[in-house]
């Protein structure tokens, strides 16, 4: 029978039907990290319950962690003190922590793939929305809640109802200077901010299967501004080779029948979708946000359409029929767990090198994990990103929301590789965010303004 | 061991009628509340951006001071999976939602809490909203197993998810004890998968 990879993971992992007709399903990756936790492991404590499967449990740091100076104790006393209260949580359940003061410590989004924890056909359960991420591994993953994170902990299992599969289809070449992040913007504006409740995403088609690990990962990242909780693309070559040789991937023969189990979950041809529609990736332009919620979008140099009583447009500062592109930029953040990835950071520096930031700018580059900052100091980058005068930070989840020291101030404008702008999400209630691809937000960062980052992208060479 | 939780068949109070699309949670609990290692004391930030902003808020306004039912529009609770959002819900003393939909992270982390989200009609909501701001003290009566809403002249149909709803009436609408009754069932599985045993 022809079953798509949701079907053969659910399958795969469900324990029983529960009395209430819900689903018991096995969770077999939990990764932690420190601002959904502690009350969860409080729970546990009061109940006398024990972490069931500690082996299959994995934390970091990364909300809360401060990126310019990483010394302990934080001088943020709150970032102090829930730092301090998961390694103690961990210490006493004997879960694997990377703390800021390991070589391993970084956004979970970014450091589970990294090192090859994140693999196809897994259940991966997290207290953050974003952990549709991994999904880009054809993994079935998925954000949950505090009172969640305690039963996943406790029995490595969770409560849930099975969801409906829509098949996305992206098709045709992307143009130059259009990037995953456009394409998962164009999909949220055309399917709506809720149009995935109740649906897991399957994303396909030539423009998917031609991307990167990376670049699949920006796509199932922004899932659930869709709505949809899950989001995966299914393993292929792209897949194998990006897992083989880390640290947490199976080695040897192991690897080979991995991959040959890896293969057998992918969804078949034929496989009963609930819906499907289709993208034309030649017809995505550079995308900005203009409004409130991920799904006002427009491309950089399309009037904005929208009922002139919207109030996002008055609270962004925008009228109906005019262009993002030109709009003052008084922040560029580049970073986030939906675009802090080394290939992330190349795509900005290219625009970058050889250029400076406008001089009212304050432009961060925050490296996704502590490897990613790594491997791009190996390549120079930082240089490239310091000589143009943006400012290089240690790794974590910093400015995509207010929860650290980074944050907007006033009514300040920012240009924005994260994955929400709502009203105060990025620390000041009235800040106002654009989103938009890494390599946008250089370009903006450079000329002070948002701009088509076309105009300055080198020609390809005939 | 565990407390058992006990059934939840009906909800009754007044409403608080809170009117606007996809309000999303950073809205509802904004991030720097959730610094934090308890979830004590979050209801005293409920909204409060929005009610900084807005002293007409209706968090803000007197005239619904005790109520337990907020009556909402689309996509609520839309945005990051905090459960703070809720917790401050509940911890102010709201026991339902009602409203036209709502995020299916919000609705299952609600759920945990033991406050039902009833998804009514787009205009049903407007209507009951209308309803409250014009006689604030109206009562209100939600019932769980009927599918149903009661306030002042209207009978409203509400429907919850009937994995939720079987799950507040039977009172095991805060699964975790569940989840741990055949253990065994649980091992058997993680003993079958290929990544587990290693490949």
């Amino acid at each position: 029978m022809a079953d798509t990879l949701f079907q053969k993971v659910w399958n795969a992992h469900a324990v029983r039907t529960l009395p209430s007709g819900q689903t018991q399903l096995f969770v077999g990756l939990h990764l932690v990290h420190e601002v959904t936790t502690p009350q969860a492991f409080d729970m546990l404590r009061q109940h006398g319950w024990r972490v069931a499967f500690p082996e299959r449990t994995f934390a970091t740091v990364d909300h809360i962690v401060p990126t310019s100076t990483q010394q302990r104790p934080f001088l943020d006393v709150m970032a102090e003190e829930m730092t301090a209260a998961l390694e103690r949580n961990c210490r006493d359940a004997g879960i694997n922590l990377w703390a800021p003061d390991s070589e391993d410590q970084g956004i979970v989004h970014v450091i589970g793939p990294e090192l090859g924890l994140t693999q196809p056909a897994m259940t991966i359960a997290c207290g953050d929305s974003h952990t549709s991420t991994h999904g880009a591994l054809g993994a079935v993953a998925f954000g949950i809640g505090t009172s969640q994170v305690r039963d996943v902990l406790a029995s490595q299992c969770l409560a849930l109802d099975p969801l409906k599969v829509r098949r996305i289809e992206v098709d045709g070449r992307l143009g130059r200077g259009v990037y995953a992040k456009d394409v998962i913007l164009t999909i949220i504006r055309r399917l709506g901010v809720q149009g995935g409740v109740g649906y897991a995403y399957e994303y396909g088609g030539a423009t998917i299967d031609a991307m990167s690990i990376d670049e699949r990962m920006t796509i199932c990242n922004m899932s659930i501004e869709g709505g949809a909780r899950i989001g995966y693309i299914n393993p292929d070559e792209t897949t194998f080779a990006f897992l083989r040789g880390r640290r947490y991937a199976p080695k040897g023969d192991a690897f080979d029948r991995a991959v040959k189990w890896w293969r057998g979950m992918a969804s078949d041809a034929g496989a009963p979708y609930d819906d499907r529609v289709a993208f034309d990736a030649a017809a995505i332009e550079p995308t900005v946000t203009w409004g409130i919620n991920p799904g006002q979008s427009v491309a950089v140099s399309e009037p904005i359409a929208a009922d002139p009583h919207d109030e996002a447009l008055a609270f962004m500062g925008f009228r109906p029929g005019a262009r993002v592109a030109g709009t003052r930029i008084d922040v560029a953040f580049i970073g986030s767990c939906t675009n802090g990835r080394l290939s992330d950071l190349e795509e900005a520096a290219r625009v970058v090198r050889g250029r400076r930031v406008a001089p009212h700018v304050k432009a961060l580059i925050v490296p996704g994990s502590q490897a990613v900052r790594r491997a791009a100091e190996a390549r120079g980058l930082h240089e490239t990103f310091i000589d143009a005068g943006f400012e290089w930070r240690g790794a974590g989840c910093s400015m995509c929301l207010g929860m650290n020291t980074d944050r907007l101030e006033g009514r300040q404008v920012s240009a924005s590789s994260s994955n929400r702008n709502f009203k105060g999400r990025q620390g000041s209630p009235t800040g106002r965010t654009l989103l938009m691809s890494p390599a946008m937000v250089a370009a903006a960062a450079i000329a002070g303004e948002v701009v088509d980052v076309r105009e300055m992208l080198d020609p390809v060479p005939a | 061991m565990s407390h058992q939780p006990s059934a939840i068949s009906h909800v009754e109070g007044r409403g608080l009628p809170l009117r606007g699309d996809d309000i999303d949670t950073d809205r509802i609990m904004p991030a720097r509340f959730l610094r934090a290692v308890s979830f004590e004391g979050l209801e005293r930030h409920l909204f409060e951006d929005d009610r900084a902003a807005d002293p007409q808020h209706p968090f803000n306004d007197r005239r619904y001071e005790g109520a337990s039912i907020v009556i909402v529009n689309a996509n609520f609770g839309c945005g990051s999976s905090r459960e703070h959002a809720p917790q401050g819900l509940s911890r102010f003393g709201i026991r339902a939602v009602v409203g036209e939909s709502f995020s299916e992270i919000f609705q299952g982390n609600a759920a945990m809490l033991g406050m039902p989200c009833f998804a009514v009609d787009r205009d049903a909501a407007a209507k009951l909203q209308a309803l409250v701001e014009a006689a604030p003290d109206t009562a209100i009566a939600a019932d769980v197993a009927a599918g149903r809403i009661t306030a002042g002249g209207l009978a409203i149909e509400a429907s919850l998810p009937p994995p939720l709803r079987d799950a507040f009436l039977s009172g095991q609408w805060n699964p975790t004890a569940m989840l741990l009754d055949r253990f065994d069932d649980v091992r058997a599985v993680a003993a079958r998968l290929p990544y587990i045993r290693g490949f």
